[in-house]
């Protein structure tokens, strides 16, 4: 069952369940944080309504600053505010940033330890139809391996609005992932956020595999955990909100008493959120672990629901992953 | 400390001092890349009338005070120049001249190319090229947007301009007419592989600024009184970003280094060392330029 502790959106199953983009929460999120610090800027490159910083371009024009297609130029201004007393936003597709732009965010913000957020758009497949050029699904790899990262997957609207707003808070750089369609909101404004926290979400008793997902799939895995429950074969399921600093005592706490992994991201298995638990149980408590993500492929043009089906990162895929780590558990 | 905008002017005894301190940057400069064992050789040297410029006539700074907030911010984008940055800011006062001897050795905070966070003073870390002026142009939108009046000067490598992040940052400060910016371009006329013009040509590169709706000043490096008089005019220039094409001799000073590419990316030998260090000694406050 959803986890009562948590406040969760007890629509969830319901056909009329409420959805948004998470990028919706970054355009409200900044918003916010526009009214409350003064010192945050923001900066875009010809990408700012369907990154959603137009809210904030509207209305503070002054703090402000459009690029044009220049994301190195975009990072490394950023980087000269972010070491000048500005929390600087800058936001495109997250191929281009920090996808195109990597050594320039690496020494100028990261290196520099400049006061940076990359809000990363259009992240994972569900650019569909424009092609696996648009689909950004490597840009946790490429971000988990700078030092003192943090970085942040929310998994509907609500989570990323209080992500948004929780990564002013840290004065070195945050990489935030954001996703472009409508999903299904599971958190409601009363669901605890904190920075570097695991939650359960999907709790059950005597639990045989613990899912940790990350971004819009946490919802499939919820999905899948139920009609798992319903199968016989009860799961829970994390909601794997920061991947870095990765939080250690929640693996340890979460997985303790069921001993086998399944992890759920839309990106590559290699580098991604389940290589960090693989990483971590490996040093501690190396357990059985099946990767739910894109396997050694780049994916393809289609609607993104058709493409998580063929790519094996949907429902079914989730429950065959479930099956498979309880059947090597005995192993 | 002197107040923004114009500087004070410059006499004869003051100019002669520069040329002195000058000349003295380059005698540091040679035993401290000897020292290093690695390290580049041309553009610390052909940079050293310029950095004393900015150290000790330019800057209004306080090297006890190096997060004073209404500094002026000198960027080194061309990270690998350091060590005449290093050798300016010892002679400043910023850390003893003896903490030289420690360039890229482990321990040191004089990292083989600049990092911000290790030594106070830095601005920007820097090296991969083509970064600085973003970077620059950041520093001088904060200062616009808190209404700061101090100046941001960026120093670049004229190989580095192959970069486009240079590019995509001319045409953003044209745009937006950063006026408190003023970019100085090292043009010596080499990089890595050879000479810029056979590399890959920069020029006409007056003509690509000012297509790029920047003001374009042209001086010779080497000549303290003509670069100080350039960064006056750009001072007055409020309607455009400011660019300094700084002409200068690659390994200025030392006669076998001078315009000889190959001296980009390494440091002197023993003999090379003691060779060079007596040519700089005979030069007598006086490093003479071609291009006068």
């Amino acid at each position: 069952m959803l986890n009562p502790k948590l406040k969760l959106n007890n629509k969830l199953f319901k056909p009329d369940v409420e959805t948004a983009p998470t990028r919706a929460g970054f355009g409200s999120g900044l918003l916010s944080l526009g009214e409350t610090n003064p010192n945050v800027v923001a900066l875009s490159a010809d990408l700012t309504e369907s990154t959603q910083a137009h809210k904030f371009a509207e209305k503070f024009p002054e703090r402000f600053f459009q690029t044009g297609i220049g994301e190195q130029n975009m990072a490394a201004i950023a980087a000269g505010l972010g070491v000048t007393g500005k929390v600087a936003f800058i936001s495109s597709y997250a191929t281009f940033s920090p996808g195109k732009n990597w050594e320039t965010i690496r020494t100028t913000c990261v290196y520099n330890e400049a006061n940076v957020k990359i809000a990363g758009h259009h992240s994972g497949i569900m650019t569909g139809p424009d092609g696996a050029t648009h689909q950004a699904t490597e840009d946790i790899a490429i971000t988990r391996c700078w030092p003192k990262m943090h970085i942040y997957v929310p998994c509907d609207s609500i989570e990323s609005h209080k992500a948004t707003i929780a990564s002013a808070d840290i004065s070195t750089p945050v990489y935030i992932r954001y996703s472009r369609d409508k999903t299904p909101i599971i958190t409601t404004e009363e669901t605890p956020f904190t920075v570097g926290k695991m939650q359960d979400f999907w709790i059950t008793d005597n639990p045989q595999v613990t899912i940790f997902a990350t971004g819009y799939l946490l919802y499939y895995a919820i999905v899948a955990a139920k009609e798992l429950e319903e199968e016989g074969f009860p799961v829970l399921v994390v909601n794997v909100s920061t991947i870095k600093p990765l939080d250690e005592d929640a693996i340890i706490r979460f997985t303790g008493h069921t001993g086998a992994v399944v992890t759920v991201e839309d990106h590559q298995v290699d580098g991604g959120m389940g290589s960090a638990i693989a990483e971590f149980l490996a040093k501690t408590n190396p357990l059985p672990m099946e990767f739910v993500g894109l396997q050694n492929t780049f994916a393809e043009s289609g609607a993104w629901q058709d493409i998580l089906k063929k790519y094996n990162m949907d429902v079914p895929a989730i429950k065959k992953a479930v099956k498979k780590v309880i059947k090597r558990k005995g192993i | 400390m002197t107040e923004n905008s114009m500087l004070t002017d410059l006499y004869e005894d003051k100019l002669k001092e520069l040329e002195k301190k000058a000349e003295k940057a380059r005698e540091l400069l040679i035993p401290t890349l000897l020292e290093a064992g690695s390290g580049h050789s041309a553009g610390p040297l052909d940079m050293a009338d310029v950095f004393t410029a900015f150290y000790f006539h330019i800057l209004n700074h306080d090297p006890k005070n190096p997060d004073w907030e209404d500094r002026d911010r000198l960027i080194l984008s061309n990270g690998h120049i350091c060590p005449i940055r290093y050798v300016s800011m010892a002679m400043a006062g910023y850390f003893p001249i003896e903490e030289l001897k420690t360039l890229r050795k482990i321990n040191s905070r004089l990292q083989g190319h600049p990092h911000r966070t290790a030594l106070p003073g830095l601005e920007t870390t820097s090296g991969p090229l083509g970064e600085g002026l973003s970077q620059a142009i950041g520093i001088a939108l904060a200062a616009q947007i808190d209404k700061k009046k101090y100046y941001t000067y960026v120093i670049t490598g004229d190989g580095e301009l192959n970069e486009g992040n240079i590019w995509e940052a001319a045409m953003f400060a044209g745009k937006n007419k950063i006026n408190n910016l003023i970019m100085v371009i090292d043009r010596n006329n080499i990089q890595i592989d050879g000479f810029t013009e056979d590399v890959m040509p920069l020029e006409p590169l007056r003509e690509k600024f000012e297509a790029f709706n920047w003001h374009v000043l042209e001086c010779d490096a080497h000549n303290i009184k003509q670069f100080v008089d350039m960064v006056n005019e750009a001072h007055a220039i409020y309607e455009k970003p400011t660019v300094i094409i700084a002409h200068a001799i690659a390994g200025k000073g030392v006669e076998f280094m001078e315009k000889d590419f190959h001296w980009h990316g390494k440091p002197p030998d023993k003999a090379q060392a003691k060779e060079a260090l007596k040519e700089l000694r005979t030069l007598g406050g006086k490093i003479r330029s071609e291009h006068e």
